[in-house]
């Protein structure tokens, strides 16, 4: 094997493809259930594209539904990638650099299942060029949806394009060059952030609807992305340890597990004060809580899901915060599913719905989701895995054959 | 003779799919396959046959820009394809005006909560004046029931089905308040909603690409998506359209009361004032100082509806 020659771009495309889809007979059949997820949730579209959103469960009262909650939620699991960022890049860790790639490959497919998801929840879906400044009108600066639109695909080419240049490089064997990606990873850690606050922004900044209307909905956005993210990816990094020869440091878990503990009590504190804050002397503005925790004139969809989050969020708080086991990935892997699913039901269903309950008229309608609906989001969902798979995998082969070179 | 031809195959295409799940399930998939191809940008409906005219016809109307953009060259060309695209399509004969505001008019509502029995002629009207969709029976205007003792419509019943008026009951209609810092607006991502300069907040439909930002802006509930394809039977339809105001809908887009721009553009009452038996409503010109409205908001006591929120709605309510 060559290992000075320089291999060009051609080459590195065509290897990154036959790593990514090269694999054993259990990957072969990970990828076709994936595609086969991904088929039916494109057949579920055709049939809504075709027949209009009244294929959803929504209404004109509660006018979002699974798929913004969903985007909600997943725009946190993008912008966490900073969290091994900051100590990867800007703190020089030695670890959490071996794994900083992966953490930008899952904000990779975070981003794109938030594309999609945004695209699908559309009425329009062709009519999206109407947004592209030039040829559309695009609402800049004022609404803050145009805002997202671009700080999403702003941090998805930024999340693109620095781990595809530090792999070309070391694909080549080469390492990068500081200057010429240093920038951008400064540049990501503020656009992450930027992200998550932006996104927050989009409810927040709402009047008619006081549940959004509170100034912590981005800060505990944050804390708690910064606690659902890291919990992705450690389990992917376990999900990598144990099905591949990749080695991954204990002390990445340790390391990332601390971030996690961190956040999630911040998240729990703020989720707290907000609790008090509506209910210690409730008005009328805290009937949209009112009918998440407990319901509101006999409708009471949301109270099974919201306290099955909370104590989901509790108990993988505690479980991340007292390891008896010292990191030890079997007993990590729970506790991460437990924290990731809390947070994904508070922060996407739990926040989005009760904003629209009881509308602006008072009246108080409950959502679910119809099959058609979870089919496109399961879909959605797969694409996501789909994507975050097909960029680790030749990252990592890359990594290790970068790294056996050089040591 | 031809487009009644054309109608009765399109109905047994129509019955065919229906009944052949296998037919469907193909077409479904070949959308799938298909999806954000140009054949599906000019079609939408794959599958019925399609004169040239028609396609070509869709073509512009899918390239064309946002209403306000447009020259008045423009405007007009939009308006003549949507008429002969509504006589192809629908076999109707409509005449759709693009009649911009008047000079110094700035429109204005006024509600009185006294006279108000609850007889809800001017929902009516409204769904017959604005071709609002029978199916999901859409409606810009909702009446309140409310207790004596209170103001705020969202504690009164909107769902009351009654013979009206109840004692000790008043009414207080709600739609869209036209607001001057409109929060619906500024949520636009595409400026396809705006107001125009006699303060009609208008829907460019289809500019919109159905983000409903707007709708979960709207404090006052004042908008309605078409969650799927409005219809209105072909007898019903009201021929005479603008293209801001009561021009057909499609899935997908978002509407809203435009104090019938199309007849008051005109000087006409919109037709809810104009239905209302009680004489509850009062419509007319804020800038000009002889108008019944200026009268009310003059000698009146009145108020708004969550005055609080600072969107300054041009909608008031007031009483005897």
């Amino acid at each position: 094997m060559t290992t000075n020659s320089k291999k060009g771009l051609g080459a590195f495309i065509a290897d990154c493809m036959r790593w990514a889809l090269s694999g054993g007979i259990g990957f072969k059949i990970y990828i076709v259930i994936l595609l086969a997820v991904m088929g039916t949730g494109a057949y579920a579209y055709a049939n809504q594209y075709q027949n209009g959103l009244i294929t959803t469960g929504m209404s004109n009262i509660v006018s979002w539904g699974l798929y913004i909650s969903n985007f909600t939620f997943f725009v946190g699991v993008a912008a966490a990638a900073v969290m091994l960022i900051i100590p990867a890049y800007i703190l020089k860790d030695k670890d959490l650099h071996e794994v900083v790639i992966i953490g930008e490959g899952v904000a990779v497919g975070a981003l794109v299942m938030c594309l999609i998801f945004i695209t699908v929840d559309m009425g329009g879906p062709l009519k999206v060029w109407h947004m592209i400044p030039g040829i559309g009108l695009f609402n800049w600066p004022s609404s803050i949806l145009a805002w997202d639109v671009l700080v999403l695909n702003g941090y998805l080419a930024l999340n693109v394009l620095v781990p595809l240049y530090i792999l070309y490089c070391n694909y080549n064997n080469k390492k990068p060059t500081g200057w010429k990606y240093k920038p951008f990873v400064f540049l990501s850690i503020f656009w992450a952030v930027s992200i998550h606050m932006t996104t927050a922004f989009l409810y927040q900044g709402l009047p008619a609807r006081p549940f959004w209307n509170n100034p912590l909905l981005g800060p505990r956005f944050l804390a708690s992305a910064f606690a659902a993210g890291p919990a992705v990816i450690m389990m992917v990094l376990i999900t990598i340890q144990q099905k591949t020869s990749y080695f991954i440091d204990n002390r990445v878990f340790f390391k990332l597990k601390r971030i996690i503990v961190v956040s999630a009590i911040i998240n729990l504190l703020m989720l707290f004060s907000e609790i008090f804050k509506e209910f210690y002397n409730a008005t009328h503005h805290s009937l949209s809580a009112q009918y998440l925790f407990f319901g509101l004139d006999g409708h009471d969809a949301l109270v099974p899901w919201i306290w099955t989050a909370i104590s989901l969020n509790i108990i993988g708080t505690l479980l991340f915060a007292f390891d008896p086991t010292k990191c030890n990935p079997k007993y990590l892997m729970p506790a991460a599913i437990s924290l990731f699913t809390g947070i994904w039901i508070e922060k996407g269903f739990g926040l989005i719905i009760p904003g629209f309950v009881p509308s602006p008229m008072g009246e108080v309608v409950d959502y679910a989701p119809t099959l058609n609906e979870i089919l496109i989001t399961v879909g959605v969902l797969a694409t996501g895995i789909l994507v975050v798979t097909l960029v680790i995998k030749p990252a990592l082969v890359i990594l290790q054959r970068f790294r056996e070179a050089t040591t | 003779m031809d487009s009644r031809k054309k109608e009765g195959q399109m109905k047994t295409i129509d019955i065919l799919e229906k009944k052949t799940s296998r037919r469907s399930f193909m077409k479904k998939l070949s959308i799938a396959a298909a999806a954000g191809s140009a054949g599906l940008v000019a079609g939408g409906c794959v599958g019925t046959s399609e004169s040239t005219e028609e396609m070509g016809l869709k073509w512009e109307e899918y390239f064309k820009k946002n209403y306000r953009m447009m020259t008045p060259e423009e405007k007009d060309e939009t308006v003549v394809r949507l008429e002969k695209l509504a006589k192809l399509q629908d076999g109707v004969d409509i005449q759709m005006s693009n009649q911009e505001p008047q000079e110094k008019v700035l429109f204005g509502y006024a509600f009185n909560i006294s006279r108000c029995k609850g007889y809800m002629d001017c929902v009516e009207a409204c769904v017959q004046e604005n071709n609002l969709d029978r199916n999901s029976k859409t409606q810009y205007i909702r009446i309140f029931e409310m207790d004596s003792g209170q103001q705020d419509p969202t504690s009164g019943d909107g769902k009351y089905h009654h013979e009206v008026p109840v004692e000790n009951k008043y009414y207080m209609g709600i739609q869209c308040f036209h607001c001057e810092n409109a929060p619906c607006i500024r949520a636009c991502p595409t400026k396809a909603t705006w107001r125009e300069p006699d303060g009609i907040v208008v829907v460019d439909y289809d500019w919109c690409i159905g983000c409903r930002y707007c709708m979960a802006a709207c404090p006052f509930w004042g908008r309605r998506f078409n969650w799927g394809k409005p219809e209105v039977p072909k007898e019903e339809i009201n021929t005479k359209q603008h293209y801001l105001g009561n021009r057909k809908r499609m899935k997908g887009a978002m509407e809203k009361c435009t104090f019938c721009v199309q007849r008051t553009r005109q000087g006409k009452l919109p037709a809810c004032a104009d239905a209302c038996p009680t004489g509850s409503r009062v419509f007319g010109n804020l800038l000009d100082p002889d108008s019944e409205i200026r009268y009310v908001l003059k000698h009146k006591k009145v108020f708004r509806f969550k005055e609080e929120l600072g969107t300054d709605p041009k909608f008031w309510y007031f009483m005897d």
